[in-house]
């Protein structure tokens, strides 16, 4: 559906998008995901034709964003970060006239806003005053404009954005359910969303892909095996040096709570060092409380994905 | 073209949603209707010329208060980001809104015909200059529009919009004047530019093609820069 490549946005001294290649498939949810000012925005608007790139190509639905950019504006429904809308009007005049602008037949249009309005649950506000509702509610209405027209493909910047809880969960239902009859293009730096509702992850940095996967094989591709962390009763220090001596065993932290020890156990390689961690601990007539694997979040992965690459920059710089 | 319609549609509400459209019509129509009173006391005349030369001084600063929003307002807001990623074309943006501006202008004008309901009850008025007057105002409207329009697609900011707008067209009003002091090609082409020479053979009563054309040609040339300039945003 989406089809990008090589794509290179360049402001006067910085690349926003750095030669960047990506596809993504029918039906699909990705999520772009990277630190403000990754060049995510950039990204979007150049594939909702609003800037062009300076080299590069993409296609949307099978049309060129550069060549053919009515076409792609009639199949993308796309909402920009902060959600503009036209305060002054009401919710149902505004996507009346936005149905309007996308070419809805006369006939369709109010049978599709209705459906909207539904969608997007925002029935019971459709004749207020855009200015005078909520946050929830304005994003709600931009997403119900994104919407209007049944595109192919759904563009969305930020949709959660400075929404409570509450809501980010009802707009997450809402993408979810987008999904399954909509490409879906979804920008965030909130990680537990893309956890939820992306099929594929797309990390980008400094206008380049740093990592690109399903959220299960990003978790996987990195080590995992070999974090404990385990509540052991006894004396911190004697334990601390029997645990040291383990050969799989990297280093050893500890720390009191309540009336036992924390330890935070890093293995060496890959190998599971369970068994040899606990083989220790029975030798030695320690009580275990409690074992178990370290999972590492995406939200570590991001941070290793984004900073890794500042570092090396500062050391080959 | 019907999106041209769409966005006609909208602007021409969101005048009416917003206070502007009230406060210029009404103050323009004070304004005018004071003008016309003085005139007619003055010149004991039944005739419009007097009182649509103060007007057309009103007509200089309120224009650009009808069109500062236009641009200036949906790139202050980011909804220029919604309108220009939907399926319409720039020229169809730039000239909807400058119908819907001008349709204001339009409106804004047309309860003065009740002076000249005024004089033909208590006067014998020759409707000739009335008439090529009024199309001479329409077309004078055209072109400040225009020009308002441009100076609000330069700007995110509709107070700076208001105040260049005004500026521009002043300076486009008096450099007419400028023209009596001197001969030779550059003060002819001073007069030519400049809009109140135009203006002035319509309230004769003269509908002259080449003022007709100064209009026309001048009101195209600032719509196509103003979508020039609204495309600019793609390689800038």
């Amino acid at each position: 559906m989406i089809k990008v490549k090589n794509l290179v946005k360049r402001y006067v001294n910085v690349n926003a998008v750095d030669n960047i290649s990506f596809d993504v498939e029918e039906n699909e949810i990705v999520g772009l995901l990277g630190p403000n000012g990754a060049g995510k925005t950039t990204t979007m608007r150049i594939l909702t034709c609003f800037m062009p790139a300076t080299a590069g190509s993409a296609t949307v639905a099978g049309y060129d964003v550069f060549t053919d950019s009515l076409n792609v504006r009639q199949e993308i429904g796309y909402l920009p970060e902060n959600v503009p809308l036209y305060l002054d009007m009401r919710a149902k005049e505004y996507l009346m006239f936005r149905a309007k602008l996308k070419n809805i037949p006369r006939r369709e249009r109010r049978k599709k806003i209705e459906y909207c309005l539904e969608m997007t649950g925002i029935t019971d506000v459709q004749n207020q005053i855009i200015g005078t509702l909520s946050k929830g509610y304005k994003q709600r209405v931009g997403l119900a404009d994104t919407l209007v027209h049944d595109p192919k493909v759904l563009i969305l910047d930020e949709p959660t954005i400075g929404l409570d809880p509450n809501q980010i969960r009802q707009i997450r239902g809402v993408i979810k359910g987008l999904g399954q009859k909509h490409t879906v293009l979804l920008s965030t730096h909130i990680l537990p969303e893309v956890e939820m509702v992306c099929d594929r992850v797309m990390i980008i940095n400094k206008g380049k892909i740093v990592a690109m996967d399903t959220p299960a094989n990003l978790m996987r591709q990195l080590k995992t095996g070999s974090n404990l962390v385990l509540e052991i009763k006894g004396d911190g220090e004697k334990i601390k040096n029997s645990l040291s001596r383990v050969d799989t065993v990297q280093s050893v932290t500890y720390r009191k709570k309540d009336d036992a020890n924390e330890f935070y156990i890093n293995g060496n390689g890959e190998k599971d060092i369970r068994e040899d961690v606990f083989n220790c601990i029975v030798k030695d007539n320690y009580i275990l409380r409690e074992m178990k694997r370290q999972t590492i979040t995406l939200e570590e992965i991001f941070h290793q994905v984004t900073t890794k690459e500042t570092e090396e920059e500062t050391a080959s710089a | 073209m019907r999106n041209v319609t769409t966005i006609f549609q909208r602007e021409i509400l969101s005048y009416f949603y917003s206070p502007i459209a009230y406060v210029v019509i009404s103050v323009f129509l004070i304004a005018s209707g004071f003008f016309f009173a003085g005139n007619l006391q003055f010149w004991q005349e039944a005739s419009l010329k007097g009182s649509l030369d103060s007007i057309q001084f009103f007509l200089l600063l309120l224009t650009p208060v009808i069109t500062m929003k236009l641009f200036a307002d949906e790139s202050k807001s980011g909804t220029m980001e919604t309108l220009m990623t939907s399926p319409v074309t720039d020229f169809d943006v730039v000239f909807g809104k400058f119908l819907a501006a001008l349709s204001l202008y339009t409106v804004m004008i047309l309860p003065t015909w009740i002076y000249v309901l005024f004089l033909s009850i208590f006067g014998n008025p020759d409707f000739g200059p009335i008439f090529s007057s009024y199309i001479g105002l329409i077309l004078m409207g055209g072109l400040f529009v225009s020009i308002g329009l441009l100076v609000s697609s330069l700007t995110k900011n509709q107070v700076v919009a208001a105040v260049i707008g005004i500026v521009a067209l002043i300076i486009l009003w008096v450099v007419g004047f400028l023209s009596t002091y001197g001969d030779g090609w550059f003060y002819e082409s001073l007069r030519y530019i400049g809009t109140y020479d135009h203006w002035s053979s319509f309230t004769k009563g003269i509908v002259d093609t080449r003022d007709v054309i100064y209009y026309l040609s001048f009101t195209a040339l600032l719509l196509f820069i103003t979508v020039r300039n609204v495309e600019s945003r793609k390689w800038r």
